[in-house]
C-alpha cells in the first residue's frame, strides 16, 4: 500500500484497536464538505442543502453496504459509544411495559456494561454471561438465560482487547427463534470481518468511524426495519434520523464514514490476508525467541490484526516504558487509572499475575513487515532485560513455585 | 504516563541489579509486594562487621516507578548504618523521583523493602548469637 500517512514515523504505531489514522483518501473526500459544500443536509430550499443531503445519503448507502443492510436502516450517531447507549437504553425503554430483561456478557466494552448498569438502577434485570477461557460465550449459557421477559441480547462482535469473534450467526439464530432482539457492538468488527445483518439475524449493530480509518466523532447504528425494531431516542430535537437521533448531521464526518466503509469493504479480502501473514509472523518470531509467553484469547476465532500476549514475570507498564519506540497498550493495572488489571483478561480466567504482564498489539492498514520485525526485536530485547531484573523470573529459574510463597497483599 | 528525568534514568540505567547470597550470614534479604498486585521487590544488603551497609542489590517485578524506587534505595542505603537506613522515608523517595500520586505505593514498597532487609539481617545475627551464648 502506497498511501501510508506516516513515513516511518516513530514510535511505530501498534494500537489499531484503540484508534486508526484517518485514511488520506477519506480525508480528501471529506474536505469539500467543510469549506465549499457546507450546507445543512436538512435544508430543503436551496442547492447547499441538497448537495449535502445527497452526500449524506450516499454515505448511508456505503455504511449499509458493508453490513448487508438497507440504507434506511442506518442511523448516524457520534460514535459507537452513543450507538451502544441508544441501542440498549432505547430498546429497553421502548418495550419496558412488556419486557424488562437484558442479556449481555462480562467482556463487553465499558459503554455497554455501564448502559446495562444504568438500566439496572432503573429496575431492569440484567444477566452478564461469563466467557470461556478462549473469550467466547457458550450458546448453552445464552439459551438458558433467555426468559419470556428478555427483550434484548447484546453481545459484541469482536472484543476490543483480545480480538476474539463471538459466534454471531449462532447467537442471531437463537435470538430470532426466541423472539428476542439481538444487538451487537460491531466497533471492532466492521471492515475487519465479513458481516451480514440478514444472514446473521442481527437486529441492531453499532458502528464506529475511527476504528476503520474514518474520522473520530462519527458512528452509526443499524436498526432493523423488518421485523421492525423500535427504540426511544436519547436526544430530543428536530426528529432527524427517523426520530431516533435528533441533531444536524455532520456532513463531512458522514462522508468520511461512508468512504471509510467503502474502502474497507473493497480491500477486506486482500487486507485480511496481509494482516494474517503479519500477525502470524509476529507471534511466531516472539514465541521462537521467548519462553513463557502466553496468548490471551482464541487464536483461530480472532480478527487478524490483534494479538494479546502475556510475558510472564515482566510487568506490563515497565515493558511499555522499555519499548518506547512502539505504541501499544497493556492490560497491566499500572496503565489504568483504577489500578486493577484488565477485567477482560480476568474474565477469561487469566491469573492476576499474568494479567499484569500483558500487551495488546494491534496491526492495521499501515503496518509493514519492517514494522513487525522491528517491534519483535524491541520486545524481545526488553523482555529479556526486564526478566534479568525480575525476582520472579529468578525464582522460576531456581525452580521455586511462586504460588507456594505467602505474599503479603498490599 | 509522563515521568520525570530522574525516574526514567533509574529505569533505563538501573543501579545495582542482581543478587547476593541469601544464605550468607552478613546478607539481609527483603522480599515485599505480591505478583497478583503487579509488584514484587527484592532488596538485599551486605553488612560489614561494623554494622555498615557496604553493598546492596535489587531485583524488581513492577512498573517503571517500582523499578526506579528500588534502584534508588540501593544507592541510598550504601554506606549507611542499619539504623540510618531504617529512617529512609517513602516520602523522600517519592519526592526525589517526582512520583505521580498513583505511584506513591511504589515508594511505600521500597521503604518496606529496606525494613524487611534490615529485619532479616538482624534476625540472622540474633540466631547466630544464640547458640554462641549457649556455649
Amino acid at each position: 500500500m502506497n498511501v501510508s500517512p506516516q513515513n516511518r514515523r516513530m514510535p511505530v504505531y501498534l494500537d489499531y484497536q484503540a484508534t486508526t489514522p484517518t485514511d488520506p483518501r477519506v480525508v480528501e473526500a471529506m474536505l469539500p464538505y467543510f469549506t465549499e459544500k457546507y450546507g445543512n443536509p436538512h435544508s430543503r430550499s436551496h442547492i447547499y442543502g441538497w448537495e449535502a443531503e445527497e452526500a449524506v445519503e450516499k454515505a448511508r448507502e456505503q455504511v449499509a453496504a458493508i453490513i448487508g443492510a438497507d440504507p434506511k436502516e442506518i442511523i448516524f450517531t457520534s460514535g459507537a459509544t452513543e450507538s451502544n447507549n441508544l441501542a440498549i437504553k432505547g430498546v429497553a425503554h421502548f418495550y419496558k411495559e412488556r419486557k424488562n430483561h437484558i442479556i449481555t456478557c462480562v467482556t463487553e466494552h465499558k459503554c455497554v456494561l455501564e448502559s446495562c448498569r444504568h438500566l439496572q438502577q432503573e429496575g431492569f434485570e440484567v444477566t452478564y454471561l461469563p466467557v470461556q477461557k478462549n473469550g467466547l460465550i457458550r450458546l448453552e449459557d445464552l439459551e438458558a438465560a433467555i426468559t419470556d421477559k428478555t427483550v434484548l441480547v447484546s453481545i459484541m462482535a469482536v472484543n476490543n482487547e483480545i480480538g476474539v469473534i463471538q459466534p454471531l450467526r449462532e447467537i442471531g439464530a437463537l435470538c430470532r427463534s426466541k423472539g428476542v432482539f439481538f444487538h451487537t457492538d460491531g466497533a471492532q468488527a466492521v471492515g475487519k470481518i465479513p458481516l451480514d445483518v440478514n444472514a446473521m439475524n442481527i437486529d441492531l449493530m453499532s458502528v464506529s468511524g475511527h476504528k476503520i480509518y474514518g474520522p473520530k466523532g462519527i458512528g452509526a447504528l443499524y436498526v432493523r426495519r423488518k421485523p421492525r425494531v423500535r427504540l426511544q431516542a436519547l436526544i430530543s430535537g428536530g426528529g432527524q434520523e427517523r426520530g431516533m437521533r435528533s441533531g444536524t448531521l455532520p456532513t463531512p464526518l458522514c462522508v468520511g464514514l461512508g468512504v471509510a466503509c467503502e474502502i474497507a469493504k473493497n480491500e477486506m479480502p486482500a487486507e485480511s490476508e496481509r494482516l494474517h501473514y503479519l500477525r502470524d509472523r509476529f507471534y511466531k518470531r516472539i514465541t521462537e525467541q521467548l519462553p513463557e509467553v502466553y496468548l490471551n484469547g482464541d487464536l483461530e476465532r480472532r480478527i487478524p490484526g490483534n494479538l494479546n500476549i502475556s510475558f510472564a514475570y515482566v510487568e506490563g507498564e515497565s515493558l511499555v516504558m522499555g519499548i518506547k519506540n512502539l505504541s501499544v497498550s497493556s492490560g497491566s493495572a499500572c496503565t489504568s487509572a483504577s489500578l486493577e488489571p484488565s477485567y477482560v483478561l480476568r474474565a477469561l480466567g487469566v491469573e492476576e499475575e499474568l494479567a499484569h504482564t500483558s500487551l495488546r498489539i494491534g496491526l492495521g492498514r499501515f503496518t509493514t513487515e519492517e514494522d513487525v520485525d522491528y517491534a519483535v526485536s524491541e520486545i524481545v530485547a526488553q523482555v529479556k532485560r526486564l526478566r534479568e531484573m525480575s525476582p520472579l523470573w529468578e525464582m522460576a529459574q531456581e525452580g521455586i513455585d511462586i504460588k507456594s510463597i505467602e505474599w503479603a497483599a498490599h | 504516563m509522563a515521568y520525570g528525568e530522574k525516574l526514567i534514568d533509574h529505569y533505563e540505567n538501573p543501579r545495582n541489579i542482581g543478587s547476593l547470597d541469601k544464605n550468607a550470614a552478613d546478607v539481609g534479604t527483603g522480599l515485599v509486594g505480591a505478583p497478583a498486585c503487579g509488584d514484587v521487590m527484592k532488596l538485599q544488603i551486605k553488612v560489614s562487621p561494623e554494622g555498615i551497609i557496604e553493598d546492596a542489590k535489587f531485583k524488581t517485578f513492577g512498573c517503571g516507578s517500582a523499578i526506579a524506587s528500588s534502584s534508588l534505595i540501593t544507592e541510598w542505603v550504601k554506606g549507611k548504618t542499619l539504623d540510618e537506613a531504617e529512617t529512609i522515608k517513602n516520602t523522600e523517595i517519592a519526592q526525589h523521583l517526582a512520583l505521580p500520586p498513583v505511584k506513591i505505593h511504589c515508594s511505600v514498597l521500597a521503604e518496606d523493602a529496606i525494613k524487611a532487609a534490615v529485619h532479616d539481617y538482624r534476625e540472622k545475627q540474633a540466631k547466630k548469637a544464640k547458640p554462641e551464648a549457649a556455649e
